[in-house]
C-alpha cells in the first residue's frame, strides 16, 4: 500500500495572523511551521504502516506551497514520511480552495496512491474541505473528521462525529480520508530522523510536471474571488482578571456574578 | 433564471434546524435575485410530507432523490444532476459537517467557486456576495463568484429560520446515477450517541469543560461547581473531550453539538475554537477561565480569568456555597 499525506505549511500559532490589505490576501510574513493538524494525519500514517495488518512500501509527504513550504516537508519526513512531493509554481499562487484541491489531486494522480491522508484543517485556510474536492477529482471515497480508523481486506472502517452523533463508515481502498484530531497522539521526531531529513528524497514540481492546466489555478483564475475585508462588528471587551491571589480573584468572580443576579 | 439549489439535511424525519435556516435565507435572496428557491433532500423513502413542508420556510419546489443517507457523495451527484438541468446559479448549505462535504464536493464537480463558514450573504447587482469570517474571526472577507454557479456554505446557525406560512411545496422526485466512488463508502451505524443521555439545553446555567481539565476525572471540579450553583446548572463538554471519550456526546456544545443560550455559560480549560464557539455565543453572560492568556475565547467573553482551573475551580465551588448558604 502506498499513503500519501497532505501537508502545509502556516504561520506559528504564536504569530499573529493578518490581512495585507494592499492584496487582500493573507500576510504570510513571519515565523511558519508544519500545520499542527497534519501531524496526526503522518502518524495516523505511520500507525498503519507500524501496524502490519497491510504492508505500507511508502509514505509520501506532499505540499504545495512557495518555496519555504519545504521545511513542512523536512518536518513530515522527520516524523516518519519516507520521501515528498512539493509542487511549487508561479501559476498556482493564491489559488482557492476548489484550485488547490485540483492542483493537489493532479499531483497526487501521479502517485496513485491507496490512501490519501489529509489534517482536519489548516490553521490559517480554515476550510476543513480540500480533502472532499481532492476525492471529486480523483473519483475516490471520502470522509472527513475520522477518529479511528482500522484497515482490513482493502477497506477502511472509519469513525467520525457528524451532526447527530458518531458514524461507522466502511470505505473502499483508494479513497481519501481527513483525520480529526482526537485520532491519534503525534509522536516527537527523534534528533537523528530531524538530521537526516534533508537526505530523504524531494520531488520539487512546476504545473506543467502534473499535468494541471494552468489556467485552472491562481488567483486570477480561481472561481471564488475575494473581493475585499473588513472589520469584524465591533465587541466591547470583556473584563480581565489575572489570578494572582486565588482568594482575591474568587471573591471578583463571585461579586460579578452576584451584580448579575446569577447566583 | 437567478434560481437557488438549498440542500436539506433530515433525520429521524425530522429537517435539522440549520437547513431550515437554509431554506429561508434562500427564499428571502432568491426573492431579490428574481428567483425562486428549491430545496433538495436525499435519502431512503423521505416522506412527502416533510419534503412538502419546507414550502413553510419559502422553498417554492422540493426535490426528492432516493438514496444511501448520511454520506456526502451521493448528494454530490444528485445535486450535481439538479443543476444540470439549468437554471440554478446557486448552491446553498446550512452549517454542520455534511453540507461542508457535498458543498466542497460540489464545487470540484462543477469547476464552481465555494465560500464556506459564510456569516452573512447579500445580492448586489443581481449576484449573491458572501462574507466569510477568517483568521480566528478577526477579520471578514468578501466573496463573489466568477464560476456559473457559485456555492455558500453557511456558519452553524449563521441562517434565521423564518417560517412564512407559504404552505406546502410541490414535490418532484430527481432521478441521477449515483458515481462509482460514491457507491464505495457504506454507512454501518449512524447517529450513535456516545455516553449518558444529558440535557444541557434546558440549563440556565452551564459550566463547561474543556481538554484543559487534564483528563476524564477532572470534570469532577465542574460538577462539583455545578451543584453548588445548584438549581437548573449542568455541565457541558467540547468536542476534544467528548472524542476522548470523558464526557458524554449529548452534552457537547458547538458545530456538531448542541446549541446553547444559557443565562450563565462559564468555561474551564476551553480554547474558544470557532466551531464551540457557534455554539454557545448567544449566551447571555460568558465568563471564561484558561490559563493562555491568548487564548481565543477571551475574545468573547465577559469576563475572563488568567489562570489555573485547578486552583479556581475548587475555591470557586466553595464561595458560590457561602454565598448561597450567607
Ligand atoms: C468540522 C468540525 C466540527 C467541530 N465541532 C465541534 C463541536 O461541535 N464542539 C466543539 O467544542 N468543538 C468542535 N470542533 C473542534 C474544535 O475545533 C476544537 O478542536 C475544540 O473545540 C477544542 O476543544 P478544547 O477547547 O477543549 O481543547 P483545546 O483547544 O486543546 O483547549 C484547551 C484549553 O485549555 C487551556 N488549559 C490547559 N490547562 C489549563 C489549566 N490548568 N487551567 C486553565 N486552562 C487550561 C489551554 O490554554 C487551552 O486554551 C470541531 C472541529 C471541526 C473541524
Ligand atoms: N497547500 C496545501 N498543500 C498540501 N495540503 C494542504 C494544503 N492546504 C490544505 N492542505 C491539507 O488539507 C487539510 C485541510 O485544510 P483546509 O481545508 O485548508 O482547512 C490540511 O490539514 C492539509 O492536510
Amino acid at each position: 500500500m502506498k499513503i500519501c499525506v497532505l501537508v502545509k505549511e502556516v504561520p506559528d500559532a504564536a504569530v499573529e495572523k493578518r490581512i495585507d490589505h494592499s492584496t487582500g490576501r493573507m500576510d504570510r510574513n513571519g515565523e511558519k511551521n508544519l500545520n499542527p493538524y497534519d501531524t496526526h494525519a503522518i502518524e495516523a500514517a505511520m500507525q498503519i504502516k507500524e501496524g502490519g495488518a497491510v504492508p505500507v512500501e511508502e509514505v509520501i509527504a506532499v505540499t504545495m506551497g512557495p518555496e519555504s513550504a519545504v521545511r513542512a516537508l523536512h518536518k513530515a519526513v522527520s516524523l516518519g514520511a519516507d520521501r515528498s512531493v512539493h509542487l511549487t509554481d508561479p501559476a498556482v499562487a493564491g489559488s482557492d480552495v476548489a484550485a488547490t484541491g485540483y492542483a493537489l489531486a493532479k499531483t497526487l494522480e501521479r502517485e496513485s496512491p491507496d490512501l490519501v491522508l489529509l489534517g482536519q484543517q489548516s490553521d490559517d485556510g480554515e476550510c476543513y474541505t480540500i480533502g472532499a474536492v481532492v476525492a471529486e477529482h480523483l473519483g475516490m471515497p471520502s470522509l472527513t473528521q475520522v477518529i479511528k480508523m482500522d484497515v482490513a481486506d482493502g477497506a477502511l472502517r472509519c469513525e467520525r462525529q457528524a451532526e447527530y452523533g458518531y458514524d461507522t463508515v466502511q470505505i473502499q481502498l483508494p479513497a481519501v480520508i481527513s483525520v480529526g484530531d482526537a485520532i491519534n497522539e503525534p509522536r516527537y521526531p527523534s534528533l537523528k530522523a530531524i538530521m537526516g531529513a534533508k537526505k530523504k528524497p524531494l520531488d520539487t514540481v512546476g504545473v506543467g510536471d502534473v499535468g494541471i492546466d494552468a489556467s485552472k489555478v491562481g488567483g486570477e483564475h480561481s472561481a471564488a474571488q475575494w473581493v475585499a475585508a473588513k472589520a469584524p462588528p465591533a465587541k466591547a471587551a470583556g473584563e480581565i482578571i489575572e489570578d494572582e491571589d486565588t482568594n482575591e480573584t474568587v471573591e471578583k468572580i463571585v461579586a460579578w456574578l452576584d451584580e448579575r443576579k446569577l447566583i | 433564471m437567478a434560481n437557488i439549489l438549498v440542500y436539506a439535511l433530515h433525520y429521524n424525519g425530522a429537517i435539522n434546524k440549520n437547513s431550515l435556516g437554509a431554506v429561508s435565507e434562500g427564499a428571502k435572496l432568491a426573492a431579490e435575485l428574481g428567483g425562486e428557491a428549491h430545496a433538495i433532500l436525499l435519502g431512503e423513502n423521505v416522506p412527502q410530507e416533510l419534503a412538502a413542508s419546507l414550502g413553510n420556510y419559502g422553498a417554492k419546489k422540493v426535490l426528492v432523490a432516493e438514496g444511501p443517507e448520511g454520506l456526502a457523495q451521493p448528494l454530490v451527484d444528485a445535486m450535481a444532476a439538479a443543476i444540470s438541468g439549468g437554471g440554478y446559479k446557486y448552491a446553498l448549505f446550512g452549517g454542520g459537517l455534511l453540507g461542508f462535504e457535498i458543498g466542497a464536493g460540489l464545487a470540484a464537480r462543477l469547476g464552481a467557486g465555494v465560500a464556506m463558514e459564510v456569516t452573512g450573504v447579500r445580492a448586489e447587482g443581481g449576484e449573491l456576495i458572501a462574507e466569510r469570517p477568517i483568521l480566528g474571526d478577526s477579520a471578514i472577507s468578501e466573496i463573489k463568484y466568477r464560476s456559473e454557479v457559485g456555492i455558500i456554505i453557511g456558519r452553524l446557525n449563521a441562517f434565521e429560520i423564518n417560517e412564512s406560512g407559504a404552505g406546502v411545496a410541490p414535490v418532484e422526485q430527481l432521478s441521477f446515477e449515483l458515481s462509482p466512488h460514491a457507491g464505495q463508502a457504506k454507512m454501518l451505524t449512524r447517529g450513535e450517541q456516545r455516553g449518558a443521555d444529558v440535557d444541557i439545553e434546558g440549563a440556565s446555567i452551564l459550566i463547561a469543560g474543556g481538554r484543559g481539565l487534564g483528563k476524564a476525572e477532572g470534570f469532577e471540579l465542574c460538577e462539583q461547581l455545578a451543584q453548588a450553583f445548584g438549581g437548573n446548572t449542568a455541565v457541558a463538554a467540547t468536542r476534544a473531550v467528548v472524542d476522548a471519550g470523558w464526557y458524554p456526546y449529548a452534552a457537547q456544545i458547538g458545530q456538531t453539538g448542541k446549541t446553547v443560550a444559557p443565562k450563565l455559560y462559564l468555561a474551564a480549560g476551553i480554547s474558544g475554537a470557532i466551531q464551540h464557539k457557534v455554539g454557545m455565543q448567544s449566551s447571555e453572560n460568558i465568563v471564561a477561565i484558561n490559563k493562555d492568556s491568548n487564548a481565543p475565547i477571551f475574545e468573547f467573553s465577559d469576563l475572563g480569568i488568567v489562570g489555573d482551573l485547578n486552583k479556581i475551580l475548587p475555591k470557586l465551588t466553595d464561595a458560590v456555597k457561602a454565598k448561597k448558604a450567607g
